[in-house]
């Protein structure tokens, strides 16, 4: 049962995969027709009997696609809530909330000095920017499944009309979002473009493309990262980034621990990323918490697909 | 307060002067008055209230906050600050109330008057009433340190773009004004009279020189010139003024303006009589120039002990004469200039000002022989201080800035060495996608034989388009990476051979190397040479031997 598309939680090489439609087509996208064994679609709140024990999806408002994954057997529940976000994703469904006996959440930004905001505001700081250097490309990395279809989305609402320039790398998974309904208005390849006619433009790229070789074709660019590792200054200034946008797909500490008191669960397990914090929360809530020491598995952003050759193009 | 703390935020960010400038100057534009004025003062460093200490703000995050889960954060984000600023948990009562947050004037204004006692409610108050980028703004003025990589210079030039000034003529007026500079930006903006600069020791924006290019002499005559020593130590201005009641006011400048009178203090008597002079600042023992290596011992110091003073004593040795009591020297012809300044310097008649002396010469050629020898020239003892020559026209008057074909400097050879490139890293904003930092080592005898030990690091000197091939050549012959830092190839048949200039070298127990370079630049690329080849760090230390050693204080 896999919960969403990014490479942290679907690899290929399952003998059996159970997951969204969305998720499906993104892993197939990603790893080829040959993916996984077999393959069975669930819709959310579509319930499915495997044995004693129930399996239901719920959406976790991460990216297009992503789910909850609820267990139940006799009257114990246990929801493995995979990455989820309870703010507002123009992408993809809302976060459901699953009232559950045991909660397995995400950590990732499980510590209470991430606080994300309103995207909406991120994206006006990167308009601003495009207005005060009209005659500089501006650069925004984000991670090709979700966050790049969320920002175009975002300028879109933002009133942004012109092209969108995308990486090569994120062509395909951000034509699959369209063909999933999503209005992205007009997107156009950055490869081949000339120099002098990305003045003024914004280009969306993976993370690790920003920094490479790959951005000497743009006119003195401004360095956008979309991420909610944005909200400290050090890890944005590491990467050489000028323009930190905290645009994030996980919640944050305020949502983290927000959910974890409504969903009324009494023992909580936390995976992916600052499991301390979030455990020394939960204890100090009453509740039984424990780090849940997932080995191999990591950062999205460094199992992001390599794009070497893309770069060197 | 959250439009200038925004300002600050994207200034942290951007790594090039022209886009710093742009959002300054764009800052002061949009924002009205006081607020603008205010900002100004922040990023010259105009603004005085006590400090809060880190204590207090780790006291007032206590009192919100979990300990635990402070300390996590703080370990996770690494800055006072910013960790509470991101953690602030805003009181449940502010929440509901919503007051508008402070703004920069408010928060300037307040802490001017208020008593150590109210603070802590004060920046508590504060801290609930701003965003993130506000807090963390709030906290680095209270505690006083912003360090955002703007120089009080760049401000005011930002500042003086406004009305499209030369931001020499905002220098020229800023020491009569004061935050938040309501008149300054009336004139800017074209409603109201220039002000007036009543100090009585202004600064006046210097005249520097061009570097002289062999090729420049043919088109010079030695006759309209007049040559003096060009000293390895500070550029400053020491001025001295009557003031309304007659007193005499002294101020030290740098030569971008900056009053460092404070970290000079027994050069003060010195400056009792009204007039400007242009000259180098120095140390002298025993009537000896030292090097800049002592010198810069004096340098950035926060306290400025007796002891320091004594074993460091300052000199000011002047080039020029720019004012004479009342009389404004600078349209004078350079000629003239110097007779002024050689009866300025007679009638002080003190040990600490001296006159930087002429060197004579009636051709290219003895002048090229004077700079080469600069002890049988007329310098004495004092060569080794001597950084090259300078040329002034006679008939040049002082211009502020740098006018073409008045005055030329002409350094002595930098050393020269040729060491095997180590490392590369990175460079920031345009340059972030190039290897563009390297680290270079000569050999040395090790355990195991010959091996190469770092002795410094250069990001400038080659032009774009060796930039390019070293950058080809530390993609491909990469051995490790660490982070931002890779590893280059660099064994005796393979390798990339450096030829780095540098001004001088100084020990430095802080390397391994033991020697630390000043100013050192790529001049050459030698795709010829095998790095076995390169210099070995005995070459180094030989050239130390020539320099004093420094001396602890």
């Amino acid at each position: 049962m896999i919960t969403h598309g990014h490479s942290d939680h679907a690899r290929p090489g399952h003998g059996a995969v159970l997951a969204t439609q969305e998720t499906l087509d993104m892993m197939r996208l990603r790893y080829g027709e040959n993916f996984a064994g077999s393959t069975q679609a669930i819709r959310y709140g579509e319930e499915i009997r495997l044995g004693d024990v129930k399996v239901k999806f719920h959406p976790a408002g991460h990216v297009l696609g992503s789910a909850q994954i609820a267990v139940t057997c006799k009257d114990i529940c246990i929801v493995a809530s995979g990455d989820y976000k309870d703010a507002p994703d123009p992408t993809c469904t809302p976060f459901e909330l699953v009232p559950c006996d045991v909660f397995i959440t995400e950590a990732t930004f499980g510590l209470p000095v991430f606080r994300h905001g309103d995207a909406a505001d991120e994206v006006k700081k990167l308009l601003a920017s495009v207005a005060l250097f009209p005659e500089r490309a501006h650069l925004v990395g984000a991670y090709s499944l979700g966050k790049a279809q969320r920002v175009i989305k975002l300028l879109r609402q933002a009133g942004y009309d012109a092209p969108i320039y995308l990486h090569g790398a994120m062509e395909k998974i951000t034509e699959y979002y369209q063909s999933r309904g999503i209005e992205l208005g007009e997107l156009r390849p950055v490869k081949g473009v000339k120099k002098a006619a990305l003045a003024g433009t914004i280009t969306l790229a993976p993370p690790s493309a920003t920094s490479d070789l790959w951005t000497r074709r743009f006119p003195d660019p401004v360095t956008a990262f979309a991420s909610g590792w944005m909200r400290v200054r050090a890890r944005a200034r590491q990467r050489g980034v000028e323009l930190p946008l905290v645009i994030s797909d996980h919640a944050d500490w305020d949502g983290l621990t927000a959910t974890i008191g409504a969903t009324g669960a009494g023992g909580i397990w936390v995976t992916h990323g600052q499991e301390d914090a979030l455990v020394h929360w939960c204890r100090s809530k009453g509740l039984k918490a424990q780090p849940l020491d997932l080995v191999g598995y990591g950062d999205e952003e460094e199992s992001e697909t390599p794009i070497q050759s893309e770069a060197e193009a | 307060m959250n439009r200038f703390a925004e300002l600050l935020d994207r200034l942290a960010y951007e790594p090039g002067r022209n886009n710093k400038l742009r959002l300054l100057t764009g800052y002061f534009r949009e924002v009205g008055d006081p607020d603008r004025g205010y900002a100004l003062a922040a990023l010259t460093g105009a603004l005085s209230f006590k400090h809060a200490k880190p204590a207090l703000i780790r006291d007032l995050i206590a009192s919100r906050t979990d300990e635990v889960l402070f300390g996590l954060s703080y370990d996770y984000v690494g800055d006072l600050s910013e960790t509470v600023a991101l953690m602030w948990p805003k009181a449940e009562l502010a929440a509901h109330n919503n007051p508008p947050p402070p703004t920069l004037t408010e928060v300037v204004t307040t802490l001017r008057t208020l008593g150590k006692t109210e603070l802590p409610k004060q920046l508590e108050r504060w801290l609930d009433e701003l965003d993130e980028t506000g807090r963390w703004a709030l906290l680095k003025l209270v505690t006083g340190a912003l360090r955002i990589g703007i120089s009080a210079r760049l401000a005011k030039t930002a500042a003086a773009a406004v009305g499209d000034k030369d931001p020499h003529e905002v220098e020229l007026i800023w020491p009569g004004l004061s935050p938040p500079y309501l008149d300054l930006f009336a004139w800017l903006e074209g409603r109201g009279d220039k002000p007036v600069n009543r100090d009585p020791a202004p600064f006046r924006p210097v005249m520097l020189a061009h570097a002289i290019e062999d090729s420049d002499f043919a088109a010079l005559d030695p006759a309209d010139y007049i040559a003096e020593w060009k000293w390895d130590g500070i550029r400053v201005q020491a001025v001295a003024g009557r003031d309304e009641r007659g007193h005499i006011t002294a101020r030290l400048y740098s030569r971008t303006g900056e009053d460092i009178t404070g970290s000079f203090p027994d050069l003060v008597p010195s400056l009792r009589l009204p007039g400007a002079i242009d000259g180098e600042l120095l140390i002298l023992r025993e009537g000896r120039v030292q090097s800049f290596n002592v010198l810069q011992q004096r340098l950035n110091r926060k306290v400025v002990s007796p002891k320091l003073i004594k074993e460091f004593p300052i000199h000011l040795r002047a080039y020029d004469l720019l004012g004479d009591d009342e009389n404004d020297l600078r349209e004078l012809p350079f000629a003239e200039r110097r007779e002024h300044l050689e009866r300025f310097i007679g009638k002080l008649g003190d040990p600490r000002i001296d006159l930087s002396p002429t060197v004579s010469f009636g051709s290219w050629e003895a002048l090229t022989a004077a700079r080469a020898d600069p002890a049988s020239a007329g310098a004495g003892e004092d060569a080794d201080a001597v950084e090259g020559v300078m040329l002034k026209r006679c008939d040049a008057p002082y211009l502020p800035g740098r006018p073409k074909g008045q005055w030329w400097k002409w350094k002595r050879d930098p050393h020269i060495i040729d060491a095997v490139l180590m490392y590369a890293q990175r460079g920031h904003g345009k340059r972030s996608s190039y290897y563009s930092d390297y680290t270079f080592g000569v050999w040395t005898a090790g355990e195991g034989g010959d091996e190469l030990v770092p002795v410094g690091k250069a990001y400038f000197g080659f032009t774009d388009e060796e930039l390019l091939q070293i950058d080809r050549f530390v993609r491909r012959n990469t051995t490790e990476k660490f982070g931002p830092v890779r590893h280059v190839v660099h064994e005796p048949e393979q390798g990339l051979v450096l030829e780095v200039a540098f001004e001088g070298l100084q020990r430095s127990p802080r390397h391994k190397s033991g020697v630390a370079m000043r100013f050192p630049r790529i001049s050459r690329l030698r795709w010829d040479k095998p790095p076995k080849e390169a210099d070995r760090l005995e070459t180094l230390e030989r050239m130390l031997k020539a320099e004093p050693a420094e001396i602890d204080v």
